[in-house]
């Protein structure tokens, strides 16, 4: 299973690539296997302040819905309005142009909180 | 006994193979002190004389009177086409198209009927269709609350009465519903309109406006639009189908979502159904969208096909947070309007809606010579509000005379003066000159100061 | 079979061995039937011809309009699709070819009764008498349809043993939304007012949550128990000052009936809760269990399940709800009610000031309300008993059949309704449910329901009802029993099933991700109306 060194990893199968001040979030291969065809994910507003583990958004495929819980605090910068026409990115590059939130991270340092690779690797049993 | 396939070897056959004797056995589960032993029911009966007992009842009711009521249901020419289609049991004795490779007449219909009623409506993304006029209405009303977070909806006083009490319940107390009054015209009021936009401690989601209007006024849906997306709301028209021929389409005038009765698009009257929820929107709300859709696409081998699309906003997958309950639809209603749409056509269906509007004028001209005028001085299409004095009892009198003169207005507006004389007299394609002149003679004997 | 060239595909180009054929003149039983052979259709739209058209109606005087302002008209005629009768007729009856139906073969799709449809309720219902009846027409002209509303009234609180029955909701889910309302009225009614919450079991139907939302309750899901029943300590733990209602389904989603039944409701009552019942299920207990009887306070009743009215294509139905008499005040308005001189009439506005009102415009779907008790007056009290006894023990024998090649997770006897689980089937082959679905189709069946409810892995749902005979339940177990021996022998064949049929599995995801919800571009009528 795809799960790369450089990133940090929620129980619910989000990861997070920190820059400092600035985090990067998106699911994860396995999470994103598991839906199955992503058609549809709905994103939060920019501008919006999300606590660590709060509900986002909402991504769909053909038959099941999940919730979004973001991995750590901050502020939504941007998201990825790319999913809106093309959602199925999130299947082809969930790590790359599947992104799907950058938050201006409340505290750094609650990245510590999460998974490294091995961690998460052990969560899903790979 | 009736439709039951098993003989009573059969049953012993099933029996044997459960290793049981009896079929109580298989509900010895439930618990001997809620156990219940059979139903106080009338005596079953041979098809024979059930059909006889329907066709008594359906004798006891009369359907021959001179009609002149609609007031949200309208009775029209029903091609014969429609039962023959309707009554194909590969369409009549299906379901839900969960599995599409067997389903795909009953989903192209559907297609169908989004696409003509998209034509219809001028708005692009129309839902598979809703229990009714009413349901579609309130559903109308939930969808501009969860597009744009706001709690307070305005919908104008002259909508079909049982389509604002629907909304009414459906926003149940949970919401704010405020009626907007209408002018001496019949319109709704706009400066009203504008009055209650401007509460900015009150912000509002939606605005509701019939079109036609229940007094048969047409609206200047254009003017409702403007005034309430100015104020961040998004504008619901409240449309009668056959109407949308001839008058400018939601789509045209802006609306955001235009929600209506489908039953006259070839359904029967039926003392209140079942009949089609239209429920239309642009792509921009298509998510807030209760209830099916029906997309195109491909199969593996790349041949056209339809399937049930965007089911993830539905109830059995978002379950507590899905945008409406509904699970059903109203197919057959739909396949029947769909049926209706493609034997009629745009030249057939502009002749439905001309016809009753050519009649409605011939009636108001008719009423005007024996001294009964409208209400309201606004435009009309086929349905029209006229004072007679002592309206309930000349309606009355006029059923002994075989006539039904549409309906007492003041039975939904019990608290108006200016309605407790009004009659709402409605015209299709149907009816005829005689029809007119029954009714003119008639409230002319009836109505002492016309005479 | 043909394919039009806009299809993009030749729909008589399938992959050879389907290994169907075989098994046709194996045994010289009826063998396997063919799902449906039938070709796509064009769009109407594709069909359509400028100046075509069929002669419905007069044409009125080319003055009709003059009254309106041209800015209220619309700026052009809708483009609808211009035909002929004989084409109308021939497309949408090569359409119906697509479509499998109960009177075309078995339909055993698991919480959706799928039974016969008489025939004399479509009569009954197209009567003049009925169906042109105006929804208004004061009540003098409506003896005939009102007294059959009256009469339905009670026979619905009959079977449901309760005190009075709304026809009103226009479907189960409708029902469930008029029922939850009935209940809010009546805890607020009693000053009652934090009660916001509804509790599910989480083999319940997605309608339910939803209903719940829907009404701006927050739903409380409680895990099932091993045994499939409501788990009594969730419950318990669950219930509160808060609980406003329980909403069961009995017999459950799995089909089996609520042992605990008694226990979870005097449970509800005491936390001062009322009890909910989904009768979605009710063709497995009619004259069995009577819900109200039982305490149970409020139910909905799918006529388009137990009591035979069509299902459409999927609707309309009709979801009475039928409740007990401390609920009667609070029931939708109007109900119909018989005078001392032995006419009927409609509740007038107000008559029962703590009605939540109206769902829906008029009276309710009197189409399906009519067709329903044609069926049951030509059942009466002994014919229904005898549809559930029926149906109960059609669905023990089949589930015995399948039991011989499919794993039966919960302990018998079910109700009218099993459940099978696919999940070793999909361990040792890797074939899913969704194969096995598919792969019935192309021996003639419409499949269960599959993957509900949610608490089975790669479920089956599978209800057979009392009107198909001990032949096709056995043809059906032994096409159940031989799509299990193909998934060892041959799993590609499943994974690429169906291949019978006119189309084969869909690309449902693009469908999603760019939804193509009509004819794009627009074709048909191109020639101006003719004024």
């Amino acid at each position: 299973m795809d799960v790369p060194d450089d990133l940090r990893y929620s129980d619910d199968h989000e990861w997070l690539r920190t820059d400092g001040a600035d985090g990067l979030v998106g699911i994860t291969r396995y999470a994103a296997d598991e839906l199955g065809d992503v058609v549809f994910v709905e994103l939060p507003a920019v501008g919006r302040t999300l606590a660590r583990g709060e509900t986002f958004g909402v991504i769909e495929s053909v038959k099941t819905a999940s919730d979004l819980y973001s991995p750590i605090s901050g502020e939504v910068l941007e998201v990825n309005d790319a999913l809106g026409a093309s959602p199925e990115l999130v299947n082809e590059d969930p790590y790359g142009q599947g992104w799907i939130v950058r938050l201006r991270l409340a505290d750094p340092s609650e990245a510590e909180l999460l998974r490294d690779a091995a961690g998460y690797r052990s969560l899903i049993g790979d | 006994m009736a439709y039951q396939a098993h003989t009573d070897a059969d049953r012993q056959r099933m029996l044997d193979a459960l290793g049981i004797t009896s079929v109580d056995t298989l509900f010895a589960d439930i618990p001997e002190s809620v156990r219940a032993t059979g139903l106080d029911l009338p005596d079953p009966e041979p098809e024979l004389l059930v059909q006889r007992r329907m066709t008594e009842l359906a004798a006891r009711n009369r359907v021959d009177l001179v009609s002149f009521l609609g007031a949200g249901v309208y009775q029209h020419h029903i091609p014969a086409v429609v039962d023959a289609i309707l009554s194909r049991g590969e369409f009549m004795t299906a379901y839900t198209p969960y599995q599409p490779e067997i389903s795909q007449g009953t989903l192209q219909t559907i297609h169908e009927y989004q696409s003509m009623l998209a034509e219809l409506t001028g708005l692009p993304v129309v839902s598979a269709s809703h229990y009714d006029g009413a349901a579609a209405t309130a559903e109308a009303a939930l969808m501009t609350i969860r597009a744009t977070g706001r709690n307070r909806v305005l919908a104008s006083r002259a909508i079909h009465r049982h389509y604002l009490d629907t909304t009414r319940t459906y926003l149940g107390g949970r919401f704010e519903l405020d009626l907007l009054p209408t002018s001496p015209d019949g319109t709704t009021d706009l400066a009203a309109l504008e009055r209650a936009l401007a509460e900015t401690d009150r912000p509002v989601a939606g605005v509701l406006v019939g079109q036609p209007n229940v007094f048969g006024v047409l609206e200047p849906v254009g003017d409702v639009v403007r005034l309430a997306h100015a104020a961040g709301a998004l504008a619901v028209s409240v449309v009668e189908p056959v109407s949308l021929a001839v008058l400018a389409t939601p789509g045209e005038v802006g609306a955001d979502i235009a929600a209506g009765e489908g039953q006259p698009l070839g359904i029967p009257a039926q003392y209140g159904g079942p009949y089609l929820g239209i429920l239309a929107t642009t792509e921009t709300l298509t998510r807030q969208l209760p209830g099916r859709l029906v997309g195109r696409t491909l199969d593996v081998d790349g041949r056209r096909a339809y399937v049930m699309t965007l089911r993830a906003r539905e109830q059995d997958i978002r379950r507590d947070r899905a945008a409406s309950n509904i699970c059903t639809n109203q197919a057959l209603c739909a396949l029947a309007a769909t049926v209706y749409l493609a034997t009629l056509g745009p030249h057939g269906l502009r002749d439905v809606a001309r016809g009753g509007a050519a009649a409605a004028r011939r009636l108001e001209r008719a009423l005007a010579d024996v001294g009964i005028e409208r209400i309201h001085t606004g435009a009309y299409l086929n349905e029209l509000t006229v004072r007679v004095p002592d309206a309930r009892a000349v309606h009355m009198r006029l059923l002994g005379e075989g006539i039904l003169a549409g309906l007492p207005l003041a039975d939904w507006y019990p608290d108006d003066p200016d309605l407790a004389d009004a009659l709402l007299l409605c015209a299709t394609e149907l009816t005829t000159d005689g029809d007119i002149d029954r009714l003119a003679g008639a409230l002319a004997r009836h109505h002492p100061v016309a005479a | 079979m043909s394919a039009r060239p806009d299809t993009g595909g030749d729909a008589v180009a399938r992959p050879i061995d389907i290994g169907l054929i075989d098994r046709v003149t194996d045994d010289g039983s009826l063998g396997p039937r063919r799902a449906v052979g039938a070709s796509l259709q064009p769009t109407l739209a594709e069909l359509s011809v400028p100046g075509r058209r069929t002669d419905q109606v007069p044409h009125p005087p080319a003055d009709a309009l003059a009254g309106i302002p041209d800015d209220l008209l619309r700026s052009s005629a809708p483009a609808l699709p211009e035909l002929s009768e004989p084409q109308v007729m021939r497309h949408f009856t090569n359409l119906s070819h697509l479509n499998h139906s109960i009177d075309g073969g078995f339909y055993p799709l698991g919480s959706c009764t799928m039974k016969h449809n008489p025939r004399v309720n479509e009569t009954a219902a197209r009567l003049p008498g009925f169906a042109r009846l105006h929804p208004l027409a004061p009540d003098t002209l409506a003896q005939g349809t009102l007294e059959l509303l009256w009469e339905l009234q009670g026979m619905l609180s009959e079977v449901a043993g309760m005190a009075a029955t709304t026809l009103q909701p226009a479907a189960g889910a409708h029902g469930e939304l008029t029922g939850i309302l009935v209940i809010r009225a009546y805890h607020r009614a009693r000053g009652d007012v934090d009660r916001d919450e509804v509790i599910v079991p989480d083999s319940s139907h997605g309608t339910n949550p939803a209903t719940a939302s829907m009404a701006g309750f927050r739903t409380v899901t409680i895990p099932s128990a091993p045994d499939g029943g409501v788990d009594l300590e969730a419950l318990r733990g669950a219930l509160g000052p808060r609980t406003a209602a329980v909403m069961i389904t009995n017999p459950s989603t799995l089909g089996l009936f609520e042992r605990r039944i008694v226990e979870v409701l005097e449970a509800t009552h005491a936390a001062g809760a009322l009890a909910y019942m989904d009768g979605a299920n009710m063709n497995a207990i009619m004259g069995r269990f009577r819900p109200g009887a039982a305490s149970f306070d409020v139910m909905h009743l799918n006529l388009h399940k137990t009591f035979s009215t069509p299902h459409g294509g999927g609707g309309p139905g009709a979801g009475p709800v039928a409740v007990a008499a401390h609920l009667v005040p609070f029931l939708p308005a109007p109900l119909v009610v018989r005078e001392t001189d032995g006419t009927f009439r409609l509740e007038r506005d107000g008559e029962r000031p703590g009605s939540i009102g109206r769902v829906r415009a008029y009276q309710g779907s009197v189409g399906v309300l009519v067709r329903a008790y044609a069926y049951i007056r030509t059942h009466g009290g002994p014919g229904l008993c005898r549809v559930t006894d029926d149906a109960v023990l059609a669905a023990n024998y089949l589930r015995q059949r399948v039991g011989e090649a499919w794993d039966l997770p919960y302990a018998g006897p079910c109700k009218h309704e099993f459940v099978a689980s696919g999940a070793r089937l999909r361990r040792e082959t890797g074939v899913r449910t969704l194969d096995v679905a598919k792969r019935l189709i192309d021996h003639g069946y419409h499949p269960p329901t599959v993957y509900f409810p949610l608490i089975v892995e790669e479920c089956l749902l599978i209800e057979p009802t009392e009107t198909e005979t001990l032949a096709d339940l056995d043809a059906f177990a032994e096409a159940l029993l031989a799509v299990a021996r193909e998934a060892h022998e041959q799993p590609e064949l499943l994974h690429e099933a169906p291949l019978t049929t006119p189309v084969r599995r869909l690309d449902e995801a693009t469908a999603a991700r760019r939804p193509e919800l009509r004819w794009r571009p627009m074709t048909g009528a191109e020639t101006p109306c003719p004024q």
